[in-house]
């Protein structure tokens, strides 16, 4: 209905409306108009591609659209906010899953039709097709551990990077099989696929469940790419450009999570760690800690001009939030400040802890990240460390031998007084102690976080 | 695709990846996990492709029943990326501003 080049043309406004939206998004003020404006870009792509010449019968797209419309509306209304890496990862799946059918139809369709496809295609699709299915049923598998359903330890066994390495140059000779001998049987293909989603299960199982923020954002970036090389098979600019956007999108976070575990890329990959993390010299022999009393930490909350929260996983699961903002609006009665060191990797996918305490109603001013907090430390009256552990391990900056040594730390020991709230005595994510804990200036203060904060709260109104 | 397309395509791929890496490496951390679910949306453009094959009678049953499940993980990704990212942008809010301080 619509010539070739209005068409063309129309995909390329839908790209510009794709990167303003994502420029818009270098502000939290702008960020959900951003978003819309994104959405807008989306439609109408849709409403071209409906409008092509080439949509000849609509019954399909019709019941395609409203089906996944309406569990896409579903998932994001229903979805808690603590569960969202779990929806992310799902998201990624069915994204490459998504890929994977598109370049599978065209081959089989230029199959039945005797069709050639010159290499560059024929290289495309295959690379579509192995992309997409790796980020398939590598999501599942980060998904199932984020869900817990399947152990979020790593799984290894011996020889794990000698079958990667066969199983990859057994996909290789197929596709090169497929590509250069057009009379290459069809179930070189199946084989093609099958062995793609095998390797997407056998590259994600080897990374333990603390690593999965890094695993889905790199499958994220593989969902772009996935999407992109379908764009050369289907020779769509639309598609190349937005698969190439959140193709960087998600290894530049990638490269961010890193960092701030100081770890390599490939160590997070191939490292299975927690498996062979080296044991820190450093013992808590001889060491004690001093534990206060509720009232105690009241008190010195209450008469604190500034406090700075630094929130761990720990408080989500707790659920504790929202006892913290009745704690923040406390203090702030009384004419203190209090605000939030957000570590990179707080949460269980970059920007996670944002989102809750955001979800909470704590205003995203008040959440600083650690570049911006870490010299405050020392001008604050009392750090409250909820939930947190090896983010806030000063071992990270002085303890060559131990395991984190390197990693970016929140400065809390900087502060004059140091709370620690914490269930117990038990040591954190790779069983490192943690010298903050014993620490002369550091008060700890047992029990769950969400009870604790409760009666916290209370015991703050009544100074 | 004749070789000078080819090239036209991956001239487009490589600059749009250069410009995403600079607009992302400027959100702040604040805003990444809605940005990720932003990027599944962006990803689910990918219902361009499953459209054109579920409408298209060329690719016969296979073709309709392929394309119809393309097209419901992509409008996943689009639907559920945008309601559950604008669900989350919504949430974050600025201090209120106190006269004084």
């Amino acid at each position: 209905m619509i010539s070739i080049a209005i068409e063309r043309l129309l995909y390329l406004v839908a790209s510009v409306l794709f990167i303003t939206g994502l420029k818009k998004l270098q502000s939290p003020e702008t960020a959900r108009k951003g978003n819309q404006i994104s959405a807008v870009g989306m439609l109408l792509a849709i409403i071209v591609t409906l409008l092509s010449t080439k949509t000849i019968t609509y019954g399909t797209i019709a019941a395609g659209l409203l089906v996944g419309g309406g569990l896409g509306l579903w998932m994001a209304r229903s979805i808690a906010m603590t569960s969202m890496p779990q929806m992310v990862a799902l998201l990624n799946g069915v994204g490459g899953a998504s890929s994977l059918l598109v370049a599978s139809a065209e081959f089989l369709h230029r199959q039945s039709t005797g069709g050639v496809a010159t290499v560059d295609v024929a290289l495309s699709t295959h690379l579509g097709v192995l992309i997409g299915a790796v980020t398939f049923t590598g999501s599942a598998i980060a998904w199932a551990k984020l869900q817990e359903v399947m152990t979020g330890k790593a799984i290894v066994f011996g020889g794990q990077k000698m079958v990667n390495g066969a199983l990859f140059a057994v996909i290789a000779g197929l596709a090169a099989w497929l590509i250069f001998v057009p009379t290459a049987p069809l179930w070189a293909f199946y084989a093609l696929v099958g062995l793609s989603l095998v390797i997407g299960v056998l590259l994600v199982i080897p990374i333990g469940g603390a690593d999965m923020p890094v695993v889905i954002s790199l499958l994220n970036s593989y969902s772009g790419i996935a999407a992109a090389m379908t764009g050369f098979v289907i020779k769509s600019e639309v598609l190349v450009i937005s698969g190439a956007l959140v193709g960087s999108s998600g290894i530049i976070l990638s490269q961010i999570m890193c960092k701030a575990m100081n770890r390599s890329l490939s160590n997070v990959l191939f490292g299975a760690f927690g498996q062979a993390a080296g044991k820190s010299n450093k013992t808590s022999e001889g060491l004690s800690v001093s534990a206060t009393s509720i009232e105690e930490a009241a008190l010195m909350i209450a008469y604190a001009q500034s406090v700075i929260v630094v929130p761990g996983y720990g408080l989500a699961v707790a659920q504790a939030q929202h006892q913290v903002r009745e704690l923040m609006d406390l203090v702030e009665k009384r004419g203190g400040t209090m605000k939030f060191a957000v570590h990179p990797v707080a949460g269980r996918m970059p920007g996670h802890m944002n989102v809750l305490l955001a979800e909470a109603n704590i205003p995203y001013d008040k959440l600083i990240d650690m570049d911006d907090i870490n010299p405050e430390f020392e001008r604050t009256d009392v750090c409250l460390v909820i939930g947190a552990n090896d983010v806030v391990n000063p071992a990270a900056r002085t303890d060559p031998s131990s395991p984190i040594f390197g990693m970016p730390i929140l400065n809390a020991d900087h502060a004059k007084r140091i709370i620690v709230m914490k269930r117990g005595m038990s040591a954190g994510f790779a069983g490192i102690e943690n010298e903050l804990f014993y620490n002369s200036k550091t008060q700890m203060l047992f029990g769950d976080a969400k009870g604790t904060l409760s009666k916290l709260v209370a015991e703050v109104k009544q100074v | 695709m004749n070789g000078m397309d080819l090239i036209g395509f991956i001239v487009i791929f490589i600059l749009a990846t250069f410009l995403g890496a600079s607009l992302i490496g400027r959100v702040p951390p604040t805003l990444h996990t809605p940005l990720m679910s932003g990027a599944n949306a962006v990803s689910g453009i990918t219902v361009v492709g499953a459209m054109a094959i579920a409408g298209h009678t060329d690719y016969g049953v296979l073709g309709q029943v392929l394309g119809f499940i393309a097209i419901v993980f992509a409008m996943m990704n689009v639907v559920g990326g945008y309601a559950v990212t604008d669900r989350m942008l919504e949430m974050f809010k600025k201090a209120p501003q106190e006269g004084g301080k």
